[in-house]
């Protein structure tokens, strides 16, 4: 039997990757189809009603609040992702370009660490720094900028956009720095050599080759943003609550686990529905270039 | 030079955040805000004497240590079979693999709440989020592992075959101890993320709160502020320290085989 | 001269692809045997199949009258020296030699280990760490530690092919003696036609998983049996030709040379009545400068192409009769002059080095 499962490379590599395979089959892949399930059930307080009904579906589409939740969350995921990816992109670009080979594992290491720590602490660190008496507004007082301080920087959708957009920055800056690295150095000599000036050679043939990284930076920050409650529930405040913060309602204190299932999946649904655009419009694009 | 000013501005704005934790760690105010007061390591004493808090740091730690060993150990089968085998469908598969890390967190952990509450009726333990923080942290795993895969030359283990050894022999004689150091940088990053991650954990987590789970509660009561940047501290140093000691160990890994590092471990 | 290896109607698959195509072969102990093909053709799979890192889809692998099939590599008596070295990166010289004696307790460890680096010029070398190393040095190690387990055939994977000039011609010398001096059959994998001719005892070139010619250099050299043999192994001009008898003497028809009369062993493959191939070597034509006369045969024609090398010059000549010019090789001799494009000349070539093909 063991004999036989290891006759050929492809049965080792198969049987080699069955656990991680099997792992996620059973932990993502069975969990995703039943809260699909679920989404077409309803509850009532305790009692769960397996009937087939589109009725949540329905519920979501009539009730304005949805709608705004889900359009504010994908602007929020919008705006994140742009302003991740836009700042990233110049530090990337630094790294691979500007830093010697051997100090560039310390760069990347640099910008990680701050990743790696305790997020829930990162989040509420912004709200000290955003906040009444926090280090903007004092630092501005004591300079004399401002007599009051500032209240249109916390508790609202801003201050949620840059958190998560400091929550999420290494996240971009890898991709791209990877896709950078790959380039041939020679190819932009080429390209200076046929005329081109530095600028014009960044733009014609550094950043079509940087794309894939791009693309990869605003998948990876995009599709996870949405869904995040912590952020929006310290640093939103009334105005600034998204699907997340739904979501997780519904489930943990509403009790309505079918109503969230549904919301959950018509999420993820716009998210991996926009995402495949971008990637399509991304392809056309550099294609309609070459 | 101007990338460069702009550069290290960046690291200031990721930086900014952190460098604020230790200043109210030891500000004598129990208000997190400016102007400060004074000197104290009273929030630290008081960490000490926490007993909720002593509970849910040894359910994190039991918890952060054994997904670090399981998704470590998923982790070393899927990069060796990106490395070394040709099967089909290996794209895919692989890919497959790897969504757990762009999945949105807030899916997986209703997903998983779901099964585990509604379907097989089990309830929520440090099991339960065990299961999702193994999901999350093997592509972690994955990605570092590969590295240290990816460099090994594929005749080496024949090679240990050829002089006799048997394949698992050859495993353990040759392969394992060229990726020992990504193994422990892996195990070390997935421990890090489990004891760190909240957003799933606040769903999964049974009677006994994670630690983030109890830092979310403290957060709620102005007055446990303080407390909780003492413990911020306290946990970005360790974080540092272990990440370091990953970041090294990556390193030597990579000179062992005798390449050249290329960069951070994604 | 016994035979150690004898491979049978072997065919391998993987998947659909038809990897080795009805291998028949036999490797006598102590010979040097090549296996010499185009990137492709399968000779590395036919040299994993006798290390037994493959099976076989169908046929027979004997080593020493066993018929080895499901025997795992760990248990032949055969070692590889593999094309990437495999040196393993965390031991030391020494330990990488002593490897494989783990399971050899019979094996005293030092002197076995030091005798190995004598015999491969490492001396001294064993404290080392793999890093320090050079290619050549790589290989040598490789050698040792395949080498003191004394296998009954050693197993050589591209070994040179990392190497540059020099060294890779400086290891081909060292490892015919390397060979004489062990007594071990070796069987070398390459795809350099120059280091097959230079160390085999026998060649088999194989293209497609299947065998086309299997002799020694000389033989394979002189006689190839088919033209991409001929081609793949040296240079070779071929013309168009009507053979009109074929007994113990062949009476062919050549285009641009005229009728001659050659050996029936002159057509390795035998040949019948009708139209052939005829194929020449550019160095067994020559071209006549003024003041050298010959006993030879001589066609007129015109330079085409003058290719200088330094010691030698390769010329284009154009002849009547034939469409692609006639490839000569000159060496450079005293008195010499290289000729210019276009200059007319006199081509002397001999019957003798004509092999003729269907």
């Amino acid at each position: 039997m063991w004999a036989k499962l290891t006759a050929t490379e492809a049965r080792r590599g198969l049987l080699m990757i069955s656990p991680p395979l099997i792992y996620v089959l059973i932990m993502l892949a069975f969990p995703i189809g039943a809260i699909v399930l679920f989404s077409f059930w309803t509850q009532d307080f305790m009692t769960l009603d397996t009937t087939f009904t589109l009725q949540n579906y329905r519920e979501i589409w009539a009730q304005p609040i949805f709608g705004a939740l889900l359009k504010r969350s994908l602007f929020v995921s919008g705006c994140v992702t742009a302003v991740t990816v836009i700042l990233a992109f110049p530090v990337a670009y630094f790294v691979s370009f500007h830093v010697k080979p051997s100090r560039k594992s310390l760069w990347l290491f640099l910008i990680t660490i701050p990743f790696w720590t305790s997020y829930l602490i990162r989040v509420f660190l912004w709200k000290v720094i955003l906040g009444y008496n926090g280090v903007v507004n004092s630092g501005l007082v004591g300079i004399g900028v401002i007599d009051e301080p500032l209240t249109f920087i916390l508790y609202n959708v801003n201050a949620v956009i840059i958190t998560l957009a400091h929550a999420f920055a290494p996240f971009a800056i890898l991709p791209i720095f990877v896709a950078l690295e790959k380039i041939d150095r020679s190819l932009l000599e080429a390209s200076q050599d046929l005329g081109e000036s530095k600028f014009s050679t960044f733009f014609r043939v550094t950043l079509p080759l940087a794309m894939p990284g791009v693309v990869a930076a605003v998948l990876i920050v995009f599709i996870p943003t949405i869904g995040d409650y912590v952020t929006p529930e310290l640093m939103g405040g009334a105005g600034g609550k998204l699907v997340a913060n739904m979501i997780q309602t519904q489930f943990l204190a509403l009790n309505n686990a079918p109503l969230g299932a549904a919301l959950a999946i018509v999420a993820m649904l716009c998210v991996t529905a926009i995402s495949l655009m971008f990637v399509a419009l991304n392809r056309r694009w550099l294609r309609g270039r070459s | 030079m101007t990338l460069r000013v702009y550069a290290i501005a960046y690291l200031i704005f990721l930086y900014a955040p952190i460098v604020l934790l230790p200043v109210f760690a030891f500000n004598d105010a129990t208000i997190i805000a400016f102007p400060l007061s004074g000197f104290t390591t009273d929030w630290f004493s008081q960490l000490l004497t926490t007993q909720a808090l002593h509970r849910s740091v040894q359910n994190s730690l039991y918890i952060a240590c054994i997904t670090a060993v399981l998704s470590t150990i998923l982790g070393v089968c899927a990069a060796r079979a990106g490395a070394m085998y040709n099967f089909p469908m290996k794209r895919s598969i692989i890919g497959l693999v790897m969504i757990p890390l762009v999945l949105p967190e807030i899916i997986v952990a209703v997903s998983l709440l779901v099964v585990a509450i509604q379907i097989l009726d089990m309830g929520l333990s440090n099991w339960t989020v065990i299961a999702a923080h193994v999901l999350i942290c093997t592509p972690f795993s994955i990605a570092i592992l590969n590295g240290a895969f990816q460099n090994l030359d594929p005749s080496m283990e024949e090679a240990a075959m050829d002089l006799g050894e048997s394949r698992w022999s050859a495993f353990r004689l040759v392969t394992l101890p060229l990726v020992m150091p990504g193994i422990v940088s892996s195990m070390l990053i997935a421990f890090t993320i489990s004891l760190d991650e909240f957003i799933i954990a606040f769903f999964l987590t049974g009677a006994n709160p994670t630690m983030p789970v109890y830092i979310w509660g403290l957060l709620r009561f102005p007055a446990s502020l303080p407390v909780v940047m003492a413990l911020g501290t306290i946990l970005v140093s360790m974080s540092i320290v272990l990440l370091t000691i990953a970041e090294i160990l990556r390193r030597r890994g990579m000179a062992r085989v005798g390449v050249k590092d290329k960069g951070g471990f994604l | 001269m016994t035979s150690l290896i004898s491979l049978s109607g072997v065919n391998k698959y993987f998947g659909d692809y038809h990897a080795l195509r009805d291998i028949n072969l036999t490797i006598n102990q102590g010979e040097f045997f090549s296996l010499l093909g185009p990137s492709g053709c399968g000779k590395t799979t036919l040299l994993r199949t006798i290390a037994g890192f493959e099976g076989v889809s169908s046929g027979v692998v004997m080593i020493s009258d066993r018929d080895v099939a499901g025997v795992p590599a760990n248990q032949r008596p055969t070692n590889m020296v593999f094309q990437s070295y495999a040196i393993f990166p965390h031991l030391t010289v020494a330990e990488n030699v002593a490897f494989g004696l783990r399971k050899r307790p019979d094996i005293d460890k030092s002197t076995a280990v030091d005798a190995a680096l004598d015999m491969v010029g490492l001396t001294g070398f064993g404290h080392r760490s793999a890093h320090e190393l050079s290619g050549g040095q790589r290989q040598r190690v490789a050698l040792a530690r395949a080498l003191i387990l004394k296998p009954k055939v050693l197993l050589l994977d591209e070994p040179l092919s990392a190497l540059d000039k020099k060294m890779r011609e400086q290891m081909q010398v060292e490892l015919m003696q390397l060979q004489r001096h062990v007594g071990i059959t070796f069987i070398l994998v390459t795809h350099d036609q120059e280091e097959a001719l230079v160390m085999s005892d026998r060649i088999a070139v194989m293209f497609d998983g299947e065998i086309g010619q299997m002799d020694d250099p000389e033989t394979l050299y002189r006689r190839p049996n088919s033209r991409r043999v001929a081609e793949f192994i040296g240079k070779m001009n071929f013309m168009d030709a009507r053979v009109t008898r074929s007994a113990a003497q062949i009476d062919v028809d050549v285009d641009g040379l005229g009728a001659c009369t050659i050996d029936a062993e002159q057509a390795p493959v035998g040949i019948d009545v009708g139209l052939a191939k005829v194929g020449i070597r550019p160095e067994t034509l020559a071209i006549l400068f003024d003041g050298e006369t010959t006993v030879r045969e001589t066609i007129s024609g015109v330079v085409d192409e003058v290719v200088y090398y330094g010691d030698m010059t390769y010329y284009d000549v154009r002849i009547d009769g034939v469409d692609t010019p006639l490839n000569i090789a000159m060496k450079n001799l005293i008195g010499r002059p290289v000729l210019d494009v276009g200059e007319p000349t006199t081509v002397v070539w001999d019957a003798r080095s004509l092999v003729l093909l269907p």
